[in-house]
């Protein structure tokens, strides 16, 4: 074989699920941050921010589940099984928000269950993501292609911190992208939080790395091992200069920098995640090539996503532009 | 063994999110061609009536899809979590499908339906059309993979079997399964007959209550050409659907007629009955004579295997498909009747003043639905004791869970579903029940609470909970 198509794959798919958790990312993290906000217009106008691209962002999700159904086809049997409740309890999370997106705006007496609806639903899928997470970073139980450990090993003090600070880096992403699409005493408010938010998230990312590199002694030998550090040593260094520049921007006001910065906080993360794993699709036993399906499946899918992929970027790409611009509380509602 | 072992909690938890998401794609599917249509009409005749109609539909498209992709995005993951040994083994085909169906049906209409909804002041009225299309055409090109995916576990061809995966060898084959083209016919226009039903009920329902306006007349005359021009065709493509599965699953006709002997010489057809697995015969059974042949084999004395012919273990559970068929059928007869007498009713306008056609037309709102749901339980359980029918058991299929864990999640969804889908189809019958442009009419008559008519995002015309 000559084209490393697991390679490929686990390329697409790794930046499938970056594309979801940086889109999904702010709508989840819009959710989290309505307890913040108490007024119902501010609210309304957080919603309507991403009302026209809530769904696109979802797809997403469901693309990466998809693909790695197709392509990687013991990972997706193992993975879920073994983190059957944090599932489901996120597609109940995510099922709330998505009715409450829909109904909230057309409810009037029940408008207050609703923002309930968004926020509990929100939390919970984002917790349950960042805890499906950290099961995977502290290895899954494999024998011969399946889950073989127990129904809570998923559990852990690692795991609920991985939850946790997904909670934070949503509310970052959300946070940043309230900084752009608002105005006015919203965007203060949203200035406001910056802040502290992205303090919290950088000492959350912080412990996360040292928990994962103590816990785990291959990882460690990963970041540390021969001349490795000297290579690795801009992802750190990166994250610390981001955070330090959101905070500048909040400073002089500049509301377009915040939120590509804790992007690029968040890809940095991301890179560090596939350094640590890499080449296990599960660790600490299954490795991409091990979990891939067969050749002619993985060409059969590249060829379509070679084609399709770069024109669903194009139309996402346009159909943000078409709702570019500040979303106020006097513009018609969208529903 | 206890009565409900994780397998089967696993199969109720799949028929019943299966059956739950299917409603909404299903309703947005029809209803995304008629919008369509809608607004095509008012582009070419700038007749306003057509835009006010297009509004009214498309909000309640907009609920039934965003319920769509929140119990879609379930199902997307349900394959992994609940039927893992399934996965492990077809992903390779089953997933690809999937992922096609993402890339080139679930993508583009999340991507312009942001722009149908909302962008009415931001692309011009092309623009919004041309959004409009690409909907539409995203939720058949969505009917399409996920049918052939369902087709290649009904007949599946075009592969082998290595290291216990299934490995594609010819994807034509794999996609253009024998039963796909029928199946895929036969749910398209299933669809479109749903939201037709959906249309003419709510048309019905206004015109009982005394509303004459033309939004309300046009849509409740064009939903039942709809269906005058639908329902016989699928009567056609069902038969041949019928054909091609005695062919290829005789073992589910034959489940489906409550038939246990291979009659010679032309086979009867059970009208009703009540078939018993144990006893393997099919009591108090009313018969017609070479019927069974008639409609089968489209000949006298055609044969039909019995399923005596079959192991036992092979053998679908014939008093659940016998009677979801007898259902869909029967509700397709009754389809079909209410379009002839649309029909006949059509002179002088006789649709319009008819209250006992109109009260007959409402309560058929949910028959699309009711037929769809029975068709889709007698192909799935039909297609029992396999997932991939003859090559991979149900018994094979699912994951290493006890039955703790799927009967917790079983419950998690029921009681979510309930409260949340319930609470979707409760808003959008409350829509309905306002009917189209009432926006414009009855906002004079709304009182609101004066806190919120201080409230600039408070829109009286339509709140859904009051």
């Amino acid at each position: 074989m000559n084209l490393d198509l697991a390679t490929v794959w686990a390329a697409i798919i790794g930046l499938g699920l970056f594309l979801y958790v940086v889109l999904d990312g702010f709508d989840l993290g819009i959710g989290l941050l309505f307890p913040f906000l108490e007024k119902s217009a501010d609210r309304e106008v957080m919603l309507n921010t991403v009302a026209p691209v809530w769904d696109g962002n979802e797809t997403f999700l469901v693309f990466g589940g998809a693909a790695l159904y197709a392509v990687f086809p013991v990972a997706y049997a193992t993975l879920l099984p073994a983190n059957y409740l944090p599932v489901v309890l996120m597609l109940a999370g995510l099922i709330f928000r998505g009715a409450a997106f829909e109904l909230r705006a057309k409810a009037t007496r029940t408008r207050h269950m609703w923002d309930l609806a968004f926020i509990a639903g929100s939390v919970q899928a984002a917790f349950c993501q960042g805890v499906i997470l950290g099961s995977l970073l502290q290895g899954i139980k494999i024998v011969d292609g399946r889950f073989a450990g127990g129904s809570f090993d998923w559990l852990s003090p690692f795991s609920v911190f991985c939850g946790l600070g997904l909670l934070v880096t949503y509310a970052t992403l959300g946070c940043g992208w309230l900084i752009i699409k608002t105005d006015g005493k919203l965007q203060e408010n949203m200035y406001a939080l910056m802040r502290p938010i992205s303090a919290v998230l950088l000492s959350t990312i912080f412990i996360a790395s040292a928990w994962t590199v103590l816990g785990n002694p291959a990882v460690a030998e990963r970041w540390f091992g021969g001349h490795r550090l000297v290579y690795f040593a801009p992802v750190p260094v990166l994250v610390v200069a981001s955070i330090w520049g959101i905070w500048r921007a909040v400073n002089r006001r500049n509301e377009r920098l915040p939120f590509p910065l804790a992007l690029f906080v968040l890809f940095m993360g991301y890179t560090g995640l596939i350094i640590s794993i890499w080449p296990y699709i599960i660790p600490p036993s299954l490795t991409i090539w091990e979990a891939a399906a067969n050749h002619s499946s993985q060409l059969f899918m590249l060829v379509g996503a070679a084609i399709i992929l770069p024109i669903i970027l194009c139309y996402s790409f346009m159909q943000y532009r078409v709702f570019r611009g500040k979303v106020r509380e006097s513009d018609a509602g969208y529903h | 063994m206890p009565i409900f072992d994780a397998i089967l909690l696993a199969r109720i938890q799949f028929a019943f999110t299966i059956s739950a998401h299917i409603i909404f794609p299903a309703t947005s599917i029809g209803l995304a061609g008629f919008l369509a249509v809608l607004e095509a009409m008012w582009l070419r005749t700038g007749d306003a009536v057509y835009k006010q109609m297009y509004f009214f539909w498309s909000k309640i498209f907009a609920i039934a899809f965003g319920m769509g992709v929140v119990s879609g995005v379930v199902m997307a993951y349900e394959f992994g979590a609940n039927w893992a040994g399934f996965s492990r083994i077809a992903g390779p085909i089953t997933g690809v499908l999937l992922t096609y169906e993402v890339m080139t049906a679930f993508f583009l209409e999340a991507g312009f339906l942001g722009v149908m909804l909302f962008g009415w002041e931001k692309v011009g009225a092309r623009g919004h059309f041309f959004a409009t299309l690409m909907v539409a055409t995203g939720t058949l090109v969505s009917t399409f993979w996920i049918l052939a995916s369902n087709s290649f576990m009904q007949t599946p061809q075009g592969f082998a079997m290595e290291n216990g995966q299934l490995v594609p060898i010819d994807w034509w084959k794999v996609i253009f399964n024998p039963s796909f083209p029928y199946r895929l016919a036969h749910m398209t226009i299933a669809a479109y007959i749903v939201a037709a039903f959906l249309v003419v009920a709510c048309s019905a329902y206004h015109l009982l209550a005394g509303r004459r306006d033309l939004a309300v007349k046009r849509s409740f005359s064009m939903a039942l050409w709809i269906l005058l021009m639908l329902v016989p065709i699928q009567m056609i493509v069902g038969d041949a659907h019928g054909l091609n599965t005695r062919q290829y699953q005789p073992a589910k006709i034959a489940a489906i007629e409550g038939l246990w002997e291979t009659e010679r010489g032309g086979t009867s057809l059970n009208l009703v009955g009540f078939p018993d697995m144990q006893e393997e015969q099919t009591k108090h059974a009313v018969k017609v004579p070479h019927l069974g042949s008639l409609i089968l084999t489209h000949s006298w004395d055609g044969e039909i295997r019995g399923l005596k012919s079959f192991p036992p273990q092979d053998r679908p559970y014939s008093p659940i498909l016998f009677w979801t068929f007898r259902i869909m059928v029967g509700l397709g007869l009754l389809m079909l009747l209410l379009s002839l007498a649309a029909l006949a009713l059509r002179r002088g306008g006789r649709i319009y003043e008819t209250r006992w056609f109109q009260r007959w037309a409402l309560y058929m709102g949910p028959t699309g639905l009711l037929a769809l749901l029975a068709g889709w339980v007698t192909t799935e359980v039909g297609r029992q004791p396999w997932t991939i029918y003859g090559v991979l058991r149900t018994a094979d299929s699912a994951s290493p869970l006890d039955a703790q864990q799927v009967g917790t999640s079983l419950l998690t969804f029921v009681v979510v579903y309930f409260l949340v889908f319930g609470l979707g189809i409760y808003y959008i019958l409350k829509l309905m029940k306002k009917g189209p442009g009432s926006e414009t009419q009855s906002s004079v008559q709304t009182a609101a609470h004066p806190a919120l008519v201080n409230n600039p995002l408070y829109r009286p015309e339509d709140p859904i909970d009051r």
